[in-house]
């Protein structure tokens, strides 16, 4: 009988920073990628005022539009399978 | 007597819903991501969706922390009082408090009150819950702070409009899952102590799981509770705690899901308080420049080591009273002291009213924002 769990700490900790920080870095870079190319408004401005307030997400970019689809499908697929996995542990098979 | 007591959990759910509210959707209610009302609405609607998800940290409230041998219907009904008297206090003064310690405190300060020291499982208390409390701010301010580093160095050379509307998208997103997560932990709590009580009163037996109408009642009734938001609470950690941009929004809620998701499944019926104050700090350090008003988080500390004890003393007193005057009687004399009492902070409540339309208003130091127009103060 111990007091701390530490595989469940360190579980813990680590899929949590995969998940909790991990997966907003990949969106992060989604938007990032999304935002490449002419229609962003960041080269056509840039330096007139209020070139920083464009709020225009997609650059038009094609590279950059794949690899932003390619990041929020891996982050809405982990969602999707952590949700699953708590389903799974939460409903253990009833044993009678 | 059952229905009374049944009647009391879901009264309690419903001061945890709303009291909680604030963790999921705080940050987006600050950064303007969502409207107020229509992120409580969501958060309402996915907590009833989340109750149904996981069964772990039920488990861990009825079986895990008290002997259920000793647990009679009357040491419920006291233990409730004591949480919800906790929970509409630290409402009162926009403190996020933990609703989980303040149920667990309430249950086994009757529990104490009503058979002493010895029938409560002082192992599982500390493991699965004192120890979880300490550790979760502390890992989710880490992974927070982690985030909003990563997503500022990122997404640096986007336009600052762009940047903004980008993570407010992923903020929605991510204060989804924290209410999804809050439904698997808390509503858990409740239905553990509805468990906790059927298997008192012999309708089940002990070790069960909680039954598919305790599961739904419990359900409806956080997600009541998280509709009418606690206002006063989600200023204080939207507005208190950080002046918060959308990207340490999105950060600070992803961190939160996550820890929150991964200790429900091990069974840990950790604080969702706890963890998204520990993130929404987090989000502050990780941010250069950004300031974290230390005055307020000392403050939420303190209130968060007294909750067990706090709620334990009201538990116990409960107990006594409803034992000393016995069966029925006792826990309906119990009852009308906690609506009186219920009645009495609405009403105190009413006079610095914190509702959707204020909740945003510049942080003064205080809870109850300056009044915008004076109307009939």
């Amino acid at each position: 009988m111990s007091w701390i769990n530490l595989s469940a700490l360190w579980k813990i900790v680590v899929f949590g920073l995969i998940a909790g920080a991990g997966l907003p870095a990949l969106f992060a870079g989604g938007l990032y990628t999304l935002s490449w190319g002419p229609r962003t408004g960041r080269v056509a401005t840039a330096g007139a005022d209020g070139g920083d307030e464009s709020d225009v997400l997609v650059g038009g970019n094609v590279l950059g539009m794949v690899l932003a689809a390619i990041a929020f499908l891996i982050v809405l697929a982990a969602i999707g399978w952590g949700i699953y996995e708590v389903y799974q542990i939460g409903h253990p098979p009833v044993k009678k | 007597m059952l229905v009374l007591v049944v009647i009391t959990a879901l009264c309690f759910d419903f001061t945890n819903g709303f009291h909680d509210t604030g963790n999921a959707m705080a940050t987006s209610i600050a950064t303007g991501a969502l409207g107020p009302r229509t992120a409580v609405a969501i958060s309402g609607v996915l907590n009833f969706v989340g109750a149904f998800l996981s069964l772990a940290v039920a488990a861990t409230i009825a079986n895990g922390l008290v002997d259920t041998k000793v647990v009679t219907l009357t040491v419920v009904a006291a233990g409730l009082a004591g949480g919800i008297i906790w929970n509409l206090v630290t409402w009162l003064f926009g403190i996020p408090s933990s609703s989980s310690h303040a149920l667990i405190g309430g249950v086994i300060g009757s529990v104490i009150a009503a058979s002493g020291g010895s029938a409560v499982l002082w192992h599982g208390l500390v493991s699965k819950v004192i120890l979880p409390a300490v550790f979760s701010p502390i890992i989710a301010a880490l992974v927070a702070a982690t985030g909003t580093y990563l997503l500022y160095r990122i997404s640096r050379s986007m336009t600052e409009g762009a940047r903004k509307h980008g993570f407010r998208i992923g903020q929605i997103g991510s204060a989804c899952m924290v209410s999804l997560a809050h439904g698997t932990n808390d509503a858990q709590k409740t239905m553990g102590v509805i468990t906790l009580a059927l298997i008192a009163n012999g309708t089940l037996a002990a070790k069960s799981n909680a039954p598919i109408w305790v599961i739904v009642c419990c359900a409806l009734a956080i997600s009541a509770g998280t509709y009418i938001g606690g206002w006063r609470v989600i200023r204080t950690l939207g507005k208190g705690l950080v002046e918060i941009e959308s990207p340490q929004g999105m950060a600070a809620e992803s961190a939160s899901a996550a820890i929150i998701l991964l200790s429900s499944s091990f069974g840990y019926s950790l604080s969702t308080t706890h963890v998204a104050t520990g993130s929404i700090i987090g989000t502050g350090l990780g941010k250069r420049g950004a300031e974290v008003r230390w005055n307020v988080a000392g403050r939420m500390a303190t209130a968060w080591v007294f909750t067990l004890p706090s709620a334990a003393l009201v538990g116990a007193g409960a107990e006594a009273l409803a034992h000393g005057i016995g069966g029925t009687l006792g826990v309906v004399v119990d009852l009308i002291l906690l609506a009186v009492l219920a009645g009495f902070i609405y009403y105190r409540s009413r006079g610095s009213k914190v509702d959707p339309n204020n909740v945003n208003a510049e942080w003064t130091g205080t809870v109850t924002p300056e009044p915008a127009e004076t109307v009939a103060a």
